[in-house]
């Protein structure tokens, strides 16, 4: 496999995310600063000792309040389905900081570790007999569909004024978007599927943007931002398995023929078979565990940079917290728009090993 | 542990939100914006492509017209020198009828000289016989008004007369 091309390509998006760079430092400086002091003022009221492995596991799943700052936090609404049907609440029914447990119409609900499981009538002892199945909207549904509400606005806009000027050179948003746009086209696409790139381009294109913009999103420390949507597993799992079904259903005879006919001695296909299989989902669990540990690990750097200050104990450690924050946040943006783009990248080299018409 | 196990709620929102997004985007933003892009960069191909053509042509016009003055000089240069030929040849030609004319006229002078010379000779020649004639006569006269003179110059005469 040539990734030459990645090479080359990476000058180009290290051009675009300078200059985002430029317009974000500032702002990522006073936000890091924000969330520091706000997290100080709720430190110096508990007495209980800072655990940082807790704080840091807690920030980055998932979770059914969306913390605003200090004790403020949304509750957001509980969707489960039932062996008894469905069930639908707001988180707030247990409490402010889930302490609670909820009386439902089929069985009594408390949250374990910030997962809602039905519990016996005392409220703790987890009951393993009955079935539920979580579908609320949590803190990451919550933020992917404040993604797909922003990624909606802003294509439909930037069709919209495509339709306008026809013909014309692209101008404000349509000219941030194009050369993105293009890029997808021009650097991922064609040189990695070949001709028959357009019939992708809308998966492409439509992977690239949702991962960036929830990279993007999970990096903005305060509301409405700050959720880990993309370093999380279940989200990186059906990208991977979108990139998986694309991939085999779009798998020609050559592809086919050089997995279950490959061109070694006869006697070798049971083990040929064994390895070909294992590598067609081999690759995507690949790119799933890239991405969720690209981006998951980005969380837990920042955060325990941060978290530095209240396991030191003191103030005068922030300075350092903080330089070193700045930094790995400067570099997560640089790994929001290179995961987004090795993703695509990675799916697109693996549609075109599928649609090949030569294979060797 | 907890953070590689996958939410299945989650997994389920994100399918039906991920697939929702596709069909939405690719309906209402990339085709038509692919759409629009690729007219966009077909017509500037196009247009590229016909500036590419209107120069060939230009330079074509231009080499045509280049050799149409060539030829046109070239022509020009032919009619000149035939004319300067023409010019020549009339001159001599009219040099040469003029020393003709000029001879033949000279000629027909010499001839009236010559006509007009005789003519006056001729008269000359009359005058002079007239004018002997008459001045024979008056010495003869002169001669003899002396009868004596008369008689010895019949005898004379009769001398030398033999019969």
């Amino acid at each position: 496999m040539d990734f030459r091309h990645i090479l080359n390509s990476k000058k180009i998006t290290l051009g675009i995310i300078l200059s985002v760079f430029s317009l974000f430092v500032t702002l990522k400086a006073n936000a890091v600063q924000e969330k520091n002091e706000s997290s100080t003022s709720v430190e110096s009221k508990e007495t209980k000792k800072f655990d940082p492995n807790e704080t840091i596991l807690e920030h980055i799943a998932d979770s059914h309040y969306f913390h605003i700052g200090g004790k403020v936090a949304i509750p957001l609404p509980v969707l489960l389905y039932t062996d008894g049907g469905l069930e639908f609440f707001m988180a707030s029914k247990f409490g402010a900081e889930g302490e609670e447990a909820y009386q439902g119409k089929y069985h009594t609900y408390a949250l374990v570790k910030d997962k809602v499981k039905a519990v016996a009538a005392d409220g703790k002892t987890v009951d393993e007999s009955a079935k539920v199945f979580d579908l609320s909207i949590t803190r990451n549904v919550f933020s992917m569909w404040m993604s797909v509400v922003l990624l909606f606005v802003i294509f439909v806009s930037v069709a919209a004024s495509y339709k306008k000027r026809v013909g014309k050179a692209p101008k404000g948003l349509q000219s941030l978007l194009e050369p993105l746009i293009l890029f997808v086209r021009d650097e991922v696409a064609l040189p990695n599927i070949g001709y028959k790139y357009a019939k992708f381009m809308p998966l492409l294109l439509t992977v690239f943007f949702f991962i960036l913009i929830n990279n993007l999103i999970g990096m903005v420390p305060f509301f409405p931002g700050g959720s880990n949507l993309t370093g999380n597993i279940a989200f990186t799992i059906v990208l991977a398995t979108v990139t998986l079904i694309v991939v085999n259903v779009n798998g020609n005879k050559y592809y086919w023929k050089h997995i279950f006919v490959p061109d070694v001695p006869f006697w070798l296909y049971p083990i040929m078979w064994v390895v070909e299989i294992v590598g067609i989902f081999s690759k995507p669990f690949a790119l799933m565990v890239r991405l969720f540990a690209n981006m998951m690990a980005g969380h837990v750097i920042i955060l325990a940079l941060i978290s530095l200050i209240f396991i030191f104990q003191t103030l005068w450690i922030s300075p350092v917290s903080v330089a070193f924050a700045l930094f790995i946040d400067v570099l997560e943006l640089l790994v929001a728009f290179l995961q987004a783009f090795i993703f695509t990248m990675l799916t697109a080299l693996f549609i075109g090993s599928a649609v090949e018409e030569h294979h060797h | 542990m907890e953070l590689i196990l996958p939410d299945w709620g989650l997994v389920v929102w994100t399918t039906v939100t991920f697939l929702l997004l596709l069909i939405l985007l690719k309906a209402f933003a990339w085709k038509p914006i692919m759409a629009a892009i690729g007219e966009r960069e077909r017509s500037i191909e196009d247009a590229l492509s016909k500036a590419e053509a209107a120069k060939d042509e230009m330079s074509r016009l231009t080499n045509e017209n280049e050799l149409l003055i060539k030829q046109a000089r070239a022509e020009r240069d032919l009619i000149l020198s035939e004319a300067r030929k023409a010019k020549e040849q009339i001159v001599s030609d009219a040099k040469e009828l003029a020393h003709k004319e000029g001879a033949r006229m000279i000629e027909l002078a010499r001839v009236e000289i010559n006509n007009q010379k005789a003519i006056a000779l001729a008269d000359v020649k009359n005058q002079v016989a007239t004018l002997s004639l008459e001045i024979a006569e008056k010495i003869l006269r002169k001669q003899f008004e002396d009868q004596q003179q008369q008689n010895e110059l019949v005898s004379q005469l009769l001398k030398e007369v033999k019969l």
